[in-house]
């Protein structure tokens, strides 16, 4: 179990690098990389796992109650806010990639500079 | 470069990264038993320092409010690029609205879709007012309720009402909601400045645990947020849409003849 949850991260890290370098299409890199920006929100929510806990949340749960990590909780939101910001202003850029040049295939933008 | 070149490039540079990330992995605590952290001590302060029962927040908007800061200032500038970016270019004009892709068929928005969107909107915009409401006691806030918040206004989109949309939220004053709630951030963070002699440190009564009106100061920085984070994926939404539905460039021969 505990292989499974930071292997699953490794895996979501690796897959999306992958899909990064082999991509033919600028949208699908794009979300290649918010594949890879997941990783991160798997492997702060494992560090932060505790057998047994319940949420940190104690809205009619008794003060005491072993609860998980709030910190990489809240590290996480932070990061998910960022993903989404960088996936949208990534995408701004590859709309006028495709204006300018008429294609998304990433292998064309070393024309840019002409 | 070709791309068995790259893909030979990427393999040995994946195996170096593979190796840097097993040895990290291997020092962290084991899965389920983090032992003591600082998160355990926040646990544990959360509701009787601050009266905030969602420690997620507590540690977001009292603890560690300095990043939440910058982290709203970095979907501040975020948004003004992704809309200077998608600004409308010399060669392009804003033709009548009409959800015209290039290429392919799009079919006519169903009834169905029609009704069930526009059904949706007030629930979904109470939904949100509510989560960012809450944000102090159970899981939400102002970043969560904003993008619900945001959802509202594209389930007007999907009902095919992109005309009205427009209407309805001119850019200047999604724009001016957005920079009130950015600004207020900072406002409230300086009231406590000079309340509680710390930048962001929680001013205004504490209120009874669990009830709505607690936690101080937390709830109007949730409203600040949701404020921030809802007009800014509008102003996203409605950039992107824009190019799609409004923005057409000329035809060359027509761009060569004004310029």
């Amino acid at each position: 179990m505990s292989v499974l949850a930071y292997g699953v991260a490794a895996w979501l890290l690796f897959v999306g690098l992958w899909g990064i370098v082999q991509s033919r299409n600028l949208v699908h890199l794009v979300i290649c990389l918010a594949v890879v920006q997941a990783a991160t929100y798997v492997l702060l929510v494992a560090i932060g796992y505790r057998v047994g806990a319940v949420a940190p949340v104690f809205a009619g749960v008794r003060l005491g109650t072993v609860a998980v990590d709030p910190v990489v909780q809240a590290l996480c939101l932070t990061d998910v806010v960022v993903g989404t910001t960088v996936t949208a202003l990534l995408l701004a850029l590859v709309v006028q990639i495709h204006k300018r040049t008429g294609s998304l295939d990433p292998d064309s933008l070393r024309d840019l500079g002409e | 470069m070709t791309r068995r070149t790259r893909l030979r490039l990427f393999l040995v540079s994946a195996a170096v990264l593979a190796v840097v990330v097993l040895a990290g992995f291997g020092e962290l605590p084991a899965f389920g038993h983090p032992g003591a952290t600082f998160g355990t001590v926040l646990n544990a302060l959360s509701v009787p320092q601050r009266h905030i029962t969602d420690v997620v927040t507590a540690v977001n908007f009292t603890y560690r409010g300095v990043d939440t800061l910058a982290e709203e200032f970095i979907f501040f500038a975020a948004v003004t690029a992704v809309v200077l970016l998608l600004a409308p270019g010399d060669d392009e004009h804003a033709d009548h609205a009409s959800d015209a892709a290039t290429g392919r068929w799009v079919p006519q928005t169903s009834d169905a879709v029609r009704v069930l969107a526009l059904a949706l909107v007030g629930p979904t915009i109470l939904f949100g007012l509510y989560i960012v409401a809450h944000g102090h006691l159970t899981p939400g806030g102002g970043f969560q309720g904003g993008v619900v918040l945001a959802t509202g206004v594209l389930l007007v989109y999907l009902a095919g009402e992109y005309t009205h949309l427009h209407g309805l939220y001119p850019d200047t004053v999604v724009e001016g909601i957005e920079l009130g709630g950015a600004s207020a951030f900072v406002v409230i963070g300086l009231i406590g400045l000079a309340v509680g002699g710390t930048f962001l440190a929680t001013w205004g009564p504490l209120g009874q645990v669990g009830q709505l009106n607690s936690a101080g100061d937390v709830p109007l920085l949730n409203v600040s947020v949701g404020a921030e984070i809802g007009a800014g994926f509008v102003l996203i939404l409605s950039a992107f849409l824009r190019q799609t539905i409004v923005l057409r460039r000329h035809p060359p021969s027509n761009a060569s003849g004004s310029a």
